[in-house]
């Protein structure tokens, strides 16, 4: 019998899910809105001098990893599956577009993420 | 040969509460995926050097890109309460004490915790990070 590569799709989806529904709304506010407002954290926040210390560091460039892999795998198993409530016959073709998307941001995350050193 | 009926599934989700529900949690996916691009385009600018990044960093202070993120924090506070809703769906039950831990509870649990790791977050961001 063929292995279904579900459940580990399932697995990111569970994951990301559960890390964007935890945290998901507070980091967009701090990022989106806090930061470039200076609404209660300091101005210069995610200043270049700051950001390039939080990717180089080892908890930081986890973190972001993270976020971003997480995110991504959680909004493409989620929306593969919601193709075929919207009359999109699900197929391999769907599953390379929105897994795809993921997998492109996992590699380019892990590539930026090295590249900007330690 | 028989002509049968068949109804249209065309707008299905938009008869019945329920299902509107169901596609409106379902529809805070694509924001997630945007909010991790519009992330990683910040990460790879800043691989590209201080000019890029810069740039980037304008672009998120522009009214419109503010505008953008505050309505992401709604939709991403939606999918918080929505995640939660359904978790008591999606696990084995929890025994504590004895008893079997209703799904308000558990619901209520989860949306505590996602309380206090923002709480977290935001002290780190405030006064750890810079």
């Amino acid at each position: 019998m063929k292995r279904s590569s579900q459940p580990f799709f399932w697995l990111l989806f569970g994951a990301g899910g559960m890390l964007s529904a935890l945290i998901g709304a507070m980091l967009v506010f701090v990022t989106g809105v806090a930061a470039p407002l200076g609404l209660g954290v300091p101005a210069d926040l995610l200043s270049y001098p700051n950001a390039l210390a939080l990717a180089r560091g080892i908890p930081g460039k986890l973190f972001l990893f993270v976020v971003v892999t997480l995110f991504l795998w959680h909004a493409a198993h989620r929306i593969y599956h919601s193709l075929h409530d919207l009359g999109i016959p699900p197929g391999a073709l769907a599953q390379a577009a929105c897994y795809g998307v993921a997998l492109a941001g996992t590699l380019a995350a892990a590539v930026a993420l090295l590249a900007v050193g330690f | 040969m028989h002509r049968t009926f068949h109804r249209t599934m065309d707008g299905w989700w938009r008869r019945d509460p329920f299902f509107l529900r169901y596609m409106a949690r379902e529809a805070t996916a694509p924001f997630v995926a945007a909010y991790a691009i519009v992330l990683l385009v910040g990460i790879v600018s800043l691989v590209r050097g201080e000019r890029a990044y810069d740039d980037w960093l304008e672009a998120m202070a522009s009214p419109g890109w503010i505008a953008a993120h505050a309505l992401l924090v709604l939709i991403f506070a939606y999918h918080t309460l929505t995640w939660f809703r359904i978790m008591p769906k999606t696990m084995p039950p929890v025994v504590v004490a004895g008893r079997k831990l209703t799904p308000a509870q558990i619901t209520f649990a989860g949306i505590a915790v996602a309380v206090l790791l923002s709480l977290a977050l935001w002290l780190v961001a405030a006064y750890v990070l810079p």
